[in-house]
């Protein structure tokens, strides 16, 4: 569930001593992304926004999804850190924030003779061992934004048994050279409730209570979300980074 | 042919130690698959929140056979079902032609296992809870019940009675996890309810303590089968 993924996160890194979560954005991607089965970012704004209701640091991030365009993962976590820059310049308290493809985490970074000293606060990607191994599918992410990804800010990747992160770290150059920028965090307890196995029993009509938060739930069957038709929106259209670096390699 | 649904309410013990989300989805799944054989209508007794919980075992003095409780909780569903349709039924066993409401057994699939366990069910309670009532067995994981059914002789005499629920979505969460994180200030929050945390958090449940109460003791129903042989 994305929302473990959060609280997983923020376990983590405060066991560390490193670092102080102060809190955790959700930005969900625009329609513009045209993923099979996505539907209005509206309704899906909605919903995070009710499942992020009774979380006293997760909240939505909203810029992402109203967009034009689709955006790169990269400018989403640059706008956040800019507006936590200037958040940081009205107080005095040092805050740093983790940006994650659809999640983002602001930490404290306390300073640490061990550590690499970055100052101020950061912004670090949240997300799953499939996203890290996203990186690798041609024509998805151009190699300069996961460059800047992992070299500028950092990841957090939440992983679990079946995956195996540091070996694609390892066949990864550029992971590798940012390594001490990634944060790997095992899922012991593995938890396969995804968004896809979701829309799959909405379809068939069976009961997703307490796999979803009961008023995304309730909003789900107020407004007919998932059905048939619904998954087969964006069908056949590509993906929206693939048809940017495709045309952007061709021309 | 039979086209009336028998009325069916869903029975879970267990020690709910805590509670967790996963608890609560062995109900939606149940209901969903008993729902879509097309001979089920689980009941939803007294209020629009349809799955409630019951005191009366956990207040009895002594550790209860949960064939007990299934016996006690179908007293108490006929009486309440006799009191809507307003005249008397017997209770009587499986029948797919009876209109009377059944009670069934809900359960994950490591539960089927525990019948094989020596001492801990007597064979007479066995054959009532699984032969009278009714097993719902929801799975996950890597657990095999159909093979559990197929190697055990008296629950494949019941096979119609045993009704196997899988659940795709591999998730492990389980009452032992959830304490081993808050024995480590662990978040369990999306685990289990809200409102469970705050409790837990209130009274302070679940420390390195309370894990090893009941340590070197036997399970009650072991000692409890031994003595009255």
């Amino acid at each position: 569930m994305h929302l473990r993924l959060f609280e997983l996160a923020r376990d983590h890194l405060e066991d560390t001593g490193q670092y102080k979560v102060v809190s955790g954005i959700i930005s969900p991607v625009g329609d513009g992304y045209k993923k099979k089965g996505l539907i209005e970012a509206s309704h899906r704004l909605e919903m995070a926004r009710l499942a992020t209701e009774n979380s006293d640091w997760i909240t939505l991030g909203s810029w992402e999804s109203m967009q034009p365009d689709w955006v790169e993962t990269v400018e989403v976590i640059r706008h956040h850190h800019e507006k936590l820059l200037e958040k940081q310049q009205n107080c005095d308290e040092t805050d740093t924030v983790k940006l994650t493809k659809k999640r983002r985490i602001e930490n404290r970074y306390e300073a640490s003779s061990h550590q690499k000293r970055r100052d101020g606060p950061q912004v670090m990607l949240l997300c799953g061992a499939d996203v890290l191994e996203s990186f690798g599918v041609p024509n998805l992410w151009k190699q300069d934004d996961i460059d800047e990804i992992v070299g500028r800010y950092g990841l957090v990747c939440i992983t679990r048994s079946g995956n195996d992160p540091h070996k694609f770290i390892h066949k990864s150059d550029v992971l590798w050279k940012h390594r001490r920028n990634i944060h790997l965090v095992h899922e012991w307890v593995t938890n396969d409730i995804s968004a896809t196995h979701m829309r799959r029993a909405l379809r068939r009509g069976q009961s997703v209570r307490y796999l979803l938060p009961d008023a995304v739930v309730s909003y789900i069957q107020q407004n007919n979300l998932y059905s048939a038709e619904s998954e087969q929106k964006n069908a056949d259209v590509v993906l929206a980074p693939l048809q940017r670096y495709l045309e952007a390699s061709s021309s | 042919m039979a086209n009336r649904r028998v009325p069916l309410v869903l029975l879970a013990c267990g020690s709910f130690n805590p509670i967790t989300n996963q608890h609560m989805r062995l109900f939606e799944l149940a209901r969903d698959h008993m729902h879509s054989t097309g001979q089920y209508q689980v009941l939803a007794l007294q209020s629009s929140n349809w799955v409630t919980v019951d005191e009366w075992e956990s207040q009895q003095p002594d550790w209860t056979e949960t064939v007990v409780t299934m016996r006690y909780h179908y007293g108490r569903i006929l009486k309440e079902y006799e009191g809507r349709a307003g005249k008397h039924m017997t209770p009587t066993p499986v029948s797919f032609e009876s209109s009377g409401p059944q009670l069934k057994l809900l359960c994950g699939a490591d539960f089927l296992d525990t019948f094989k366990i020596p001492g801990l069910w007597q064979d007479e309670h066995v054959e009532e809870a699984v032969g009278r009532f009714g097993l719902v067995s929801v799975s996950r994981g890597g657990l095999q019940p159909e093979q559990t059914v197929h190697e055990s002789d008296m629950l494949s005499r019941h096979q119609r009675n045993i009704f196997l629920v899988r659940e795709w979505m591999r998730n492990e969460t389980s009452a032992t996890e959830v304490r081993r994180a808050l024995r480590r200030g662990q978040s369990v929050k999306y685990l289990i309810p809200d409102s469970v945390i705050e409790y837990i958090h209130q009274h302070k449940l679940y420390t390195e303590d309370s894990e090893r109460r009941n340590k070197g003791t036997a399970l009650r129903p072991l000692t409890k089968q031994a003595q009255s042989q």
